[in-house]
């Protein structure tokens, strides 16, 4: 049978099997670190699963453009700006690559972008937060974006073919992000005592919501044991987060800040820092659209879909105008 | 909001002369000129290519993976295409 490469949302069937020994078959794919690509049988939560995902996660690099480009303007040098509108840019590509990667298993961009502006689908609370001042966008590069990364590299390993290449494109692509967020720091924890303090507040202020970026704690964790088991998801939220104190306290104290939890503490006996309970109350506002910003970013995606309908109308007025000639020409020959 | 789809393009990039164009992702373009504009833009930022391929993704055709044994499994009995199949004492040398 001749098909297209990306399934439309139907199910091929598998030759002879029930819908038990097809999903047994698949799980035994899985476990044998197997990539499933588009076209292949997959049960339809492991779809509905990814599709959720990938597409939160595209919503969330498009909504991350915001906070940033608030300050592309005023970047205080040439240097900063070229490397800050870079960094926009790549979001912007990030989230294309998503959309793609969501759309081989057979839900269409426009669904998506429809399900973000009209509030159905999440992205990350972590943008639903203000850049008030310049050192945000260090603070953003360094923790948002090295903690984005400890959240992706295992995704790069997960089961789905598309998904998984996608990751390895954003990751190659971020390593940029964080330091050009940590110079930012650096430069600002080098200059003078008022710079200095507008970096640690900087700190202060996004240090907790950061730690909120890698979810719930794991004991209240809702999707991670069937994603775990179909290796989307390989370390827990708890163990990322982590891994990511871990990594970042270190080069918080070279730059010569205060982290803003009085129980940050070194653990000789575990090698590892210990830190005090995040306010899940909070996340869970935010989450549910009572972020400071929560308002404000959709209201900036509703303008500019709605500002740029008229450009997708042309265009696709203008390619239909040159078929229909191409066509009378070729009729005429 | 009922608006009309926009076409889908698969990309393909030569990253070096001497390499064939391979599969990087998709983009959607309204039309053949915007399609490139859009897969430059998207997959090209750090000098991923030097030459670029865009198809309507419509127009490919697949196999389906249901029928992979019928189409693949058949070359797994046929070892006697391989060099290894053939033996040629070790005197003879490299062949």
């Amino acid at each position: 049978m001749l098909i297209t490469m990306y399934t439309q949302g139907l199910q091929p069937a598998e030759a002879g099997a029930g819908p038990a020994e097809a999903a047994g078959r698949f799980q035994a794919r899985i476990d044998a670190e197997e990539k499933i690509e588009p076209n292949d049988w997959m049960p339809e939560a492991y779809r509905r699963t990814l599709v959720r995902q990938i597409s939160q996660h595209a919503h969330s690099e498009i909504v991350g453009m915001l906070p940033e480009g608030n300050w592309l303007t005023r970047a205080p040098s040439l240097r900063r700006k070229a490397a800050l509108l870079a960094k926009v840019q790549d979001e912007c590509g990030h989230g294309v690559y998503l959309y793609a990667a969501a759309e081989t298993l057979g839900v269409s961009r426009e669904a998506m972008v429809e399900q973000l502006l009209s509030r159905s689908a999440k992205y990350s609370s972590i943008f639903n937060y203000p850049t008030l001042t310049w050192a945000d966008i260090g603070a953003i590069g360094w923790l948002v974006d090295g903690a984005a990364i400890m959240n992706q590299i295992p995704l790069c390993r997960c089961s789905y073919g598309p998904y998984a290449r996608a990751m390895i494109r954003i990751c190659r692509e971020e390593s940029f992000h964080q330091r050009q967020g940590y110079e930012i720091m650096l430069t600002l924890c080098r200059g003078t005592a008022e710079q200095k303090a507008m970096a640690q507040d900087a700190l202060d202020r996004w240090w907790w919501p950061v730690l909120m970026m890698f979810g719930p704690p794991d004991s209240e964790s809702t999707h991670s044991d069937t994603s775990t088991r179909w290796k989307i998801k390989r370390f827990s939220n708890d163990g990322l987060r982590q891994k990511f104190v871990d990594a970042t306290v270190p080069q918080g104290l070279y730059l010569g800040l205060k982290f803003p939890d009085p129980a940050l503490r070194f653990d000789e006996a575990s090698g590892h820092w210990g830190f005090g309970a995040i306010d899940w109350e909070e996340f869970r506002r935010v989450v549910a659209g009572g972020g400071p910003c929560n308002r404000e970013r959709l209201e900036a995606r509703q303008r500019a879909h709605a500002d740029g309908a008229w450009v997708r109308e042309a265009a696709l007025a203008f390619a239909a105008k040159r078929a229909a000639e191409a066509r009378f020409q070729e009729a005429a020959e | 909001m009922t608006e009309p789809a926009m076409p889908l393009w698969e990309v393909f990039i030569r990253t070096r002369n001497g390499l064939a164009h391979k599969h990087a992702g998709s983009i959607h373009a309204a039309d053949a000129e915007m399609a490139l504009q859009a897969a430059r833009d998207t997959y090209t930022r750090r000098g991923e290519g030097l030459s670029l391929w865009v198809v309507p993704s419509a127009a490919i055709v697949a196999s389906d993976p249901g029928e992979k044994g019928m189409l693949f499994e058949p070359a797994a009995t046929k070892v006697y295409r391989h060099p290894t199949f053939y033996e040629v004492p070790d005197e003879v040398g490299n062949m």
